[in-house]
């Protein structure tokens, strides 16, 4: 009978899964993932030196102006995209709907995104991602989140940001707030350690293990608003290590796409502003080169019920 | 005191800081390398893991291709799991440019996606017996010119080479351990014991090489010598 302690229909996780799974993210540092819907696209973002593809049915921006429920992106569109390029293949899931996770595993991909941005599927828990054998990378706006979700089996983090809008203000609040949380538990005392467990409604192992190393024990990249290579300088100066480029790249607007030459000017910059971060003379050049940024939509003029960062608990 | 050689680490893209801390661990020391100037100041390079599609992409845009090219034909040059393909004189599946320094075919993907990705223990000519080997989405050595030398196998096939100068691997050296792991470890190392053998071996390679150049005279490069500090954390 099936129980939700093994839904992934997989082996339970052995410690050599967890350190495959982390792994992999390792591999990726200093990259960009880059959202894409076709396979046309991902071949633009592999041409320009992504370091990994998220196959999605529609793009936040989309999702945001469209409405309606989001979903698991269509196994025809993932397939087709595994085939074109031969960077990783990611593709989301909705939080708590672990049997999406089973059709992307069972489908191949290489990583797991459980989303915010998609339609929730479950009010309270997330996915087992233990029970999976492919790697999972979950959202988290301050250090509690993104330890509830490495204890649930995340192999890596990313910051939430808002995405689809193509402004950075909230990926730069949330590493800041994750980047602070973790450099005051490095100064406190043993007893206020179990405290700060509490506060952060995380578990104490992990919490002492942040205490310890000064980081989090999976990476930490950023995603959520990236829209121009000084958006992904400034998150990877902050702390992040990799970042993910959603809307930024391929759309022009929130319903309209930008030409293929801005596509491709865009990645291009954005790659080489991930990996030259610190190097102000670059990201003058490459920040010049870059044709044009998506419109996007400035946050501090929402309503909180439009918000997908407060998915996820 | 001798002076330590410095070792630089590819860091466009991938896992470069796995590598310099294991570098830290075998005494060496570890630089950054992301342009060409920073290429000049280093006795030997490691290109690490990652996408050698990126790492493609970024050389030849960064007019990085053609002295990294002309470096890893005479110096220690260690290339892992990417940095093996960038390495490689042929690549297949798909077909790409590199480097071309070691006479070898070099087939991406061959193990599969990353659900087929594995830590398998294998054996090797390296001193301490079988070696924990890290594969994540691993390319597969399938042809090696006569001048290359085997000292790790996985199921027959190749999978850390030398030739000359060249160092390669298909696994992730820079991940193993030593000894087995029975419980749940921390994701990120904590508290295990790494097999830094590899590492060890590469930073002799870069050693000798360094030690040549001085006997010879042939090197009027003036080298800084940085003393490293026994305690570094």
């Amino acid at each position: 009978m099936a129980n939700h302690q093994n839904n992934g229909n997989a082996n339970p996780e052995t410690s050599h899964g967890l350190r495959l799974k982390v792994g992999l993210a390792e591999m990726l540092k200093g990259g960009v993932i880059m959202d894409v819907i076709n396979a046309e696209q991902a071949e633009i973002a592999e041409k320009a030196g992504a370091v990994a593809v998220m196959a999605l049915e529609r793009v936040p921006a989309q999702i945001r102006a469209e409405g309606g429920v989001a979903r698991m992106a269509s196994p025809a569109i993932i397939k087709e995209i595994m085939a074109t390029v031969s960077i990783p293949v990611m593709a989301k899931c909705r939080i708590g709907h672990f049997a999406e996770a089973q059709v992307l595993q069972e489908l191949g991909v290489d990583f797991i995104d459980e989303s915010e941005v998609l339609t929730p599927a479950d009010e309270l828990h997330h996915v087992n991602k233990h029970a999976f054998k492919t790697p999972f990378v979950c959202g988290a706006r301050d250090l509690g989140e993104a330890l509830r979700r490495i204890a649930e089996g995340a192999a890596m983090i990313r910051t939430k940001g808002e995405a689809g809008t193509g402004d950075v203000v909230h990926a730069v609040k949330h590493l800041r707030q994750i980047v602070k949380d973790m450099r005051h538990l490095t100064v406190m005392s043993e007893e206020e350690l179990f405290a700060a467990a509490k506060d952060h409604r995380a578990p104490y192992e992990l919490i002492r293990m942040v205490a310890n190393a000064g980081k989090l024990p999976v990476p930490n990249f950023s995603a959520g608003g990236i829209a121009t290579p000084a958006d992904a300088a400034l998150v990877r100066q902050l702390g992040a290590e990799a970042v993910f480029v959603g809307s930024g790249i391929f759309m022009s607007d929130s319903t309209h796409l930008a030409s293929i030459e801005e596509a491709t000017s865009r990645a291009r910059a954005i790659v080489r502003a991930t990996t030259f971060f610190d190097d102000p003379k670059v990201l003058a050049e490459t920040s010049a080169e870059c044709t044009g940024a998506m419109k996007g939509l400035a946050v501090a003029g929402m309503d909180a019920a439009s918000m997908m960062q407060t998915r996820g608990w | 005191m001798q002076p330590i050689p410095i070792v630089g680490v590819l860091a466009l893209q991938g896992d470069y800081e796995s590598h310099a801390r294991a570098l830290e661990q075998v005494n060496a020391q570890p630089k950054m390398v992301r342009t060409a100037a920073e290429l000049e100041q280093v006795d030997g390079l490691i290109i690490p893991g990652g996408e050698s599609t990126t790492f493609l992409k970024l050389l030849e845009r960064e007019g990085l291709f053609a002295p990294l090219e002309k470096f890893a034909r005479t110096r220690p040059t260690f290339g892992t799991c990417a940095g093996c393909i960038l390495l490689a004189k042929r690549v297949t599946h798909p077909e790409q440019e590199s480097l071309g320094v070691l006479d070898a075919t070099v087939e991406r993907n061959a193990y599969g996606r990353q659900i087929d990705s594995q830590i398998v223990t294998g054996e090797t000519s390296l001193p301490g017996g079988p070696l924990e080997m890290v594969f994540i989405r691993a390319p597969r050595l399938t042809e090696l010119g006569s001048g290359v030398e085997v000292l790790a196998t996985r199921d027959h096939y190749p999978v850390l080479v030398r030739q000359n100068n060249i160092l390669a691997a298909t696994f992730h050296p820079e991940l193993s351990h030593a000894g087995s792991v029975t419980e749940r470890d921390s994701p990120d190392d904590l508290g295990l014991n790494p097999d830094r053998r590899v590492h060890q071996y590469f930073a002799q390679m870069v050693f000798d090489a360094s030690q040549q150049v001085k006997n010879s005279g042939s090197s009027t490069e003036p080298r800084r010598v940085q003393i490293l500090a026994a305690e570094r954390e």
